[in-house]
């Protein structure tokens, strides 16, 4: 039974690429050793800084000493902000914005740069126009609004299941974990994308508010598992330290102890792991949205542009190329961050 | 190891029940029906048809009647493919979904393999670097803009294989599709073989294999790469899963007649029958998958003991 469990905990760890140390390791308790071979912390002995979190500011210089990782945190940064401020811009230098159609477009305005029959480029449309005489620029950044919101909400979600349920059963222990252990291994085995996918074809929210709501209900809900395995696994290497001992000693009601003295002491591997968690969220929107069930009309996300673009794929390649390209490399950034933070915040890499 | 299997094949029958109830709800819970469309229809019209499908009945009589067809594999006739059995639909789709699945995997498992040991074993060398860096890659980039990409330039471009076509297993029509969906699997695979060889190298029965003379290919491959290869094989369950979701985009960019992409017209169908044959028989799939996998685990780890 219980060989079991842990192979089917390992088996889910090693697939978000998560090292079962992470998992087992309790990250705050930083062996003294670590704290005096860190240049950073001799400030602290010879009595320059008085700081408790030698842990993090550790992990932060030796997460900006990974070069991939700094990529990584600058590109996220750059594309979120533009994201953020470029649909205004656009709008207020050029009028443009996603949904804009100019009234002299048609079919055959369309254009993309640099290629197709109508190639030619042009700053007031850097990325060209679609079929509609829509800029694609303003529709990436818009999109780019909605991808990210889409995959930081339903990240949020998934913390907030996978923490809870982790916490208390590993707090709980006992019968009750086993019975939530179980349930957790029950969904894992489920193909929850083919019920996602009959959810949002036959029951789409009516308006478009509710329907980004059903997206992140949807996707949240059923990327939490692998949090509450991690989250379960340090709460129950923690649950033993004299730290909770004193709390319950004095008094501490169990809900406190749980989200108030052990959630904390447990956040390194659920920051990596939520971290992890927002590209592929992001990747599951765009998968839903290709298949015409994520984002729909007028709302553009990354997924639902390069599904449009895939369209005209033999005429105007750019009209998929520009939202995919951006996509990628958003993907491609945000991984890099979650794999320079598990190695900054796992003390066991460091010996390798 | 007899009671494991046991067990494990009861609590099966369950979860496929969750799984049917939870589509049929879904179905059923959708505002409209099948037969609802722009045209309203006459009032003996629509009577007749609630008749003839069961619908004019209560609701527990007509899911006991889907349990029990489900219980005797008979999943009736699609809705929308008139005349046609869902059954007959299975059979049809399957072969194509089960090719293109099948050597995408094998695609995967043979590049991946090899790109995953080779980085391990000269780590941190520039093969490392750039399988690693071409891994992250295959990664962030989905195949649902893989798919169209791979389509552009050799197709498109260099008429080297047909844009969307399906004839039958071994033909050129394949090759795209198959290694637009096995990108994502040789990303993981390598990823995952990288980091158990190097967790296995290090380890004290390494030591000792080269400490009785053994050469270093002897190594690898006698020792290493049975230890280094857990993880690749732990992930082959979860993989089944994915590939599913996999076919069903690249069923949809390289319109191939394959069970992924009948999935897809029966949501937006609402062709009840095909939606709950397809969902059952996918999650038999992957739950009896899921079990072979535990049990080659088993035999392939002595470490593990079921109870």
């Amino acid at each position: 039974m219980n060989d079991e469990k842990s192979s089917n905990r390992e088996q889910d760890e090693q697939r978000v690429s998560v090292p079962e140390t992470v998992a087992e390791a309790p990250l705050i308790q930083t062996p003294p050793e670590f704290a005096f071979a860190d240049e950073e912390a001799r400030g602290v002995i010879s009595g320059e800084i008085i700081a408790g979190t030698s842990l993090w500011r550790d992990a932060r210089r030796r997460l900006f000493k990974n070069k991939l990782a700094v990529f990584g945190i600058f590109v996220v940064i750059i594309v979120a902000l533009a994201s953020l401020v470029g649909p205004t811009l656009i709008k207020s230098s050029t009028g443009y914005s996603y949904d804009f159609i100019p009234r002299d477009a048609s079919l055959t305005k369309s254009f993309a740069p640099f290629h197709g029959p109508d190639a030619r480029f042009s700053w007031t449309h850097p990325m060209g126009t679609d079929n509609a005489g829509r800029d694609i620029m303003a529709r990436v950044l818009s999109g780019g609004q909605i991808s990210l919101m889409v995959a930081l909400i339903s990240t949020l979600v998934s913390l907030l299941i996978g923490v809870s349920y982790g916490a208390v059963a590993g707090y709980i222990g006992g019968r009750l974990d086993d019975l939530m252990m179980r349930v957790v291994d029950v969904l894992y085995s489920l193909p929850y994308v083919i019920i996602i996918i009959v959810l949002l074809a036959l029951i789409p929210a009516k308006t478009p508010t509710g329907q980004l709501a059903e997206l992140f209900f949807a996707l949240g809900a059923v990327s939490w598992l692998t949090m509450a395995r991690i989250v379960r696994g340090q709460i129950m290497s923690l649950k033993n330290q004299d730290f909770v001992l004193a709390a319950r000693a004095t008094g501490v009601s169990t809900p406190k102890i749980i989200f108030r003295h052990l959630v904390p002491n447990a956040l390194g591997p659920v920051i990596v792991y939520a971290t992890l968690t927002v590209p592929t969220v992001m990747l599951s929107e765009a998968f839903l949205s290709f298949l015409g069930l994520g984002v729909r009309p007028p709302r553009v996300s990354w997924g639902s542009l390069a599904a449009e673009g895939a369209q005209n794929l033999a005429v105007y390649p750019w009209q998929m190329i520009f939202p995919a390209a951006t996509m990628a490399l958003m993907l491609f950034s945000l991984n890099f961050v979650g794999d320079g933070l598990r190695d900054a915040l796992d003390p066991q890499m460091r010996k390798q | 190891m007899l009671r494991f299997i046991i067990r494990r094949i009861i609590v099966i029958v369950p979860m496929l029940f969750i799984v049917i109830s939870l589509t049929w709800a879904l179905v059923r819970l959708a505002p409209g029906t099948f037969y609802s469309g722009e045209k309203k229809l006459a009032p003996g019209v629509e009577k007749n048809l609630r008749e003839k499908y069961g619908l004019d009945q209560p609701w527990y009589v007509q899911y006991g009647k889907v349990l029990r067809n489900i219980a005797r594999f008979d999943f009736g006739n699609s809705l929308k493919y008139e005349g046609q059995s869902v059954n007959q639909i299975l059979l049809r789709g399957l072969p194509v979904s089960a090719a293109l699945g099948l050597s995408a995997y094998l695609l995967a498992l043979l590049v991946g393999l090899t790109t995953g040991t080779l980085s391990a074993l000269k780590q941190n060398s520039w093969i490392d670097y750039a399988s690693m860096s071409l891994s992250m890659l295959g990664i962030s980039v989905p195949n649902f803009i893989l798919g169209p990409l791979l389509v552009l330039l050799f197709s498109l471009t260099l008429f080297w294989f047909p844009p969307a076509l399906w004839d039958g297993f071994p033909s050129r029509s394949l090759v795209l599709p198959a290694i637009t969906l096995s990108a994502i699997y040789i990303a993981y695979i390598a990823r995952l073989t990288r980091s158990g060889m190097l967790e296995v190298m290090r380890s004290d029965y390494i030591r000792t294999a080269r400490a009785k003379g053994l050469s270093e290919t002897q190594v690898v491959i006698r020792h290493a790469l049975r230890g280094g290869l857990l993880p690749v094989v732990s992930f082959s369950g979860p993989a089944l899963a994915f590939l599913i979701t996999g076919t069903v985009v690249v069923e949809k960019v390289f319109a191939l007649p394959g069970l992924g992409n009948y999935f897809i017209n029966a949501c937006f169908n609402r062709d009840e029958p095909l939606i709950i044959g397809i969902v059952a028989f996918i999650s038999i799939a992957v739950l009896v998958f899921n079990l072979l996998v535990d049990i080659a685990y088993g035999f392939i780890d002595p470490r593990i003991r079921y109870t």
